[in-house]
């Protein structure tokens, strides 16, 4: 057995943003619980009815009592587990199972972050382990720049392929109004900026913005009858080979090539049959990497894939239409906004809306290159 | 009786760089376990001959008049992978593959290093 998944029988049924790029003066505690007020009622669902809280904060290592606290409720059932950036789509699994189970009934998940009110800085308490500390890696950058440069080792990847991925991420942020970055950016640009551990420069990195995010699950047939085009869940999948990639036994691969294929199963589709792909680009590498373990292009292949515009607007497959987190925003943990951007795309209500989209995929990713989880999301037509 | 973190650090201390086998054989364990990752077999300790090659390598640039200075991963020429730093070298000599032993700076935080090794010039 392993890997049953209720394909279909749960859906997203609210999904918000809240001071996506700066929202000075407000706690992480005060952004999340906002996301999830905001999402309750695109569900039109009440607050009393949530009887499950998923939740991970940048600086709460009790994050889901504190929401309980917030909200003022009793969950049945409160997780924080923290997978770092994949966090998010990992409750999501643990949400699925349960509401198909019946033993909750409205599962919330949430987090919120200030990290550009509160200093500019990215702000988490995950170190680097000690066999690797005495060595001062910059964390947690260097650990992807370790991958980066052995890619472009290994396969002959490019600084001009790199740097289109940033390249394309502003594009799609450039008509996207919630987006925190916009304006022009050429590979020129990207290939100038600060270098800070090499190969990554500054513009090879994801935003620090402040930014919270919640969705609000239940199983479909409550969900059929919410305000909101239905977003069944088809597939979930978290996948984890250790903390350090310092340990990868390739380090240009991910746990991704495992939660893929595996959520991909779930939901009974190939990477030919998905029309977007939400994933969270930490930086230029991720994209590169996530896109080849997933299976939209052969390993060593990424560089020449993104940098033929296949990702960018009017591209064969939509990345990171929301901008990502190179050009959208960035509060720390991405991997919610990941998923809200994919429901969006779902209900045909995103900012740069891809006609016809019936399937999105949603990718975490988390600690250096760590923890990979991977969500597909659909529209009424696939279940 | 300590945990094998703290057996690793004593015998570095006495400039000696372990690493662990599974009994009768199997990979090379590191960092420190209690048993085998995957297994849980018996580990035995051995010592490092130190020849190792330069998996992948970054250049860190704080801000100035900070120096840049390099972190490696280095495969050991025993199976195992370990962060390190390679001394002696610039931008332009450090490169993935390049060969290198390991040299272990004494004092109170001791700490294993790697040196770029001289290739045979033919």
């Amino acid at each position: 057995m392993g890997d049953t998944f209720p394909r279909g029988r749960v859906s997203v049924a609210g999904a918000a943003t809240f001071g996506v790029g700066e929202m000075p003066g407000h706690s992480t505690i005060e952004m999340a619980g906002k996301a999830v007020q905001l999402a309750l009622a695109n569900a039109a669902i009440g607050l009393s009815e949530v009887d499950g809280l998923f939740i991970a904060l940048p600086d709460d290592l009790f994050a889901g009592l504190s929401l309980a606290q917030y909200l003022g409720l009793h969950p049945r059932f409160t997780d924080n587990n923290r997978a770092g950036g994949a966090s998010f789509m990992s409750h999501l699994v643990t949400a699925c199972m349960m509401l198909d189970a019946g033993y909750l009934d409205c599962a919330v998940i949430a987090y919120g972050a200030n990290q550009r009110s509160s200093g500019g800085k990215l702000s988490t308490p995950a170190r680097p382990d000690r066999w690797d500390a005495p060595y001062n890696p910059m964390y947690p950058l260097s650990f992807y720049a370790l991958a980066a440069a052995r890619h472009m080792h290994q396969y002959g990847t490019t600084r001009e392929e790199l740097a289109s991925v940033a390249v394309a991420a502003r594009l799609w942020a450039n008509t996207n109004p919630e987006a925190f970055a916009k304006g022009p950016l050429t590979i020129e640009d990207v290939i100038a900026s600060r270098l800070i551990s090499s190969p990554i420069r500054a513009r090879d990195c994801c935003l620090v913005t402040d930014g919270a995010a919640a969705l609000v699950l239940t199983r479909t047939d409550r969900a059929k009858d919410g305000p909101q085009p239905l977003v069944p869940v088809l597939g979930a999948a978290a996948a984890t080979w250790y903390n350090s990639v310092t340990q990868a036994e390739d380090i240009t691969v991910t746990a991704a090539a495992e939660s893929g294929p595996r959520a991909m199963a779930m939901a009974g589709l190939a990477p030919g049959q998905i029309d977007t792909v939400q994933l969270y680009d930490a930086f230029t590498i991720n994209t590169i990497l996530f896109l080849e373990d997933l299976g939209f292009c052969a390993k060593g292949e990424g560089g020449a894939f993104v940098a033929s515009g296949a990702i960018s607007p009017g591209g064969s497959l939509p990345v990171n239409t929301n901008g990502g987190g190179l050009s959208c925003c960035h509060p720390g943990m991405y991997g919610m906004f990941a998923m809200v951007e994919a429901v969006r795309q779902m209900r045909g209500t995103a900012a740069n809306q891809i006609a016809g989209a019936k399937t999105a995929l949603a990718h975490g990713n988390g600690g250096t290159l760590s923890a990979q989880a991977t969500v597909i999301f659909g529209n009424a037509e696939t279940v | 009786m300590s945990g094998p973190g703290a057996e690793w650090d004593a015998a570095l201390a006495e400039g000696r760089f372990l690493l662990q086998r599974p009994v009768g054989g199997g990979s090379t364990v590191f960092p420190p376990r209690a048993f085998a990752p995957g297994t849980g077999a018996p580990l035995e300790w051995f010592e490092a001959s130190g020849h190792g090659t330069v998996y992948s390598a970054t250049w860190i640039q704080r801000k100035p008049p900070e120096p840049r200075y390099n972190v490696v991963l280095i495969d050991l020429a025993e199976g195992a992978r370990m962060m390190g730093r390679v001394e002696g070298v610039t931008p332009e000599t450090l490169h993935i593959g390049m060969a290198v032993k390991a040299r272990i700076i004494a004092g109170e935080a001791p700490i294993i290093v790697f040196d770029p090794v001289e290739q045979a010039h033919g």
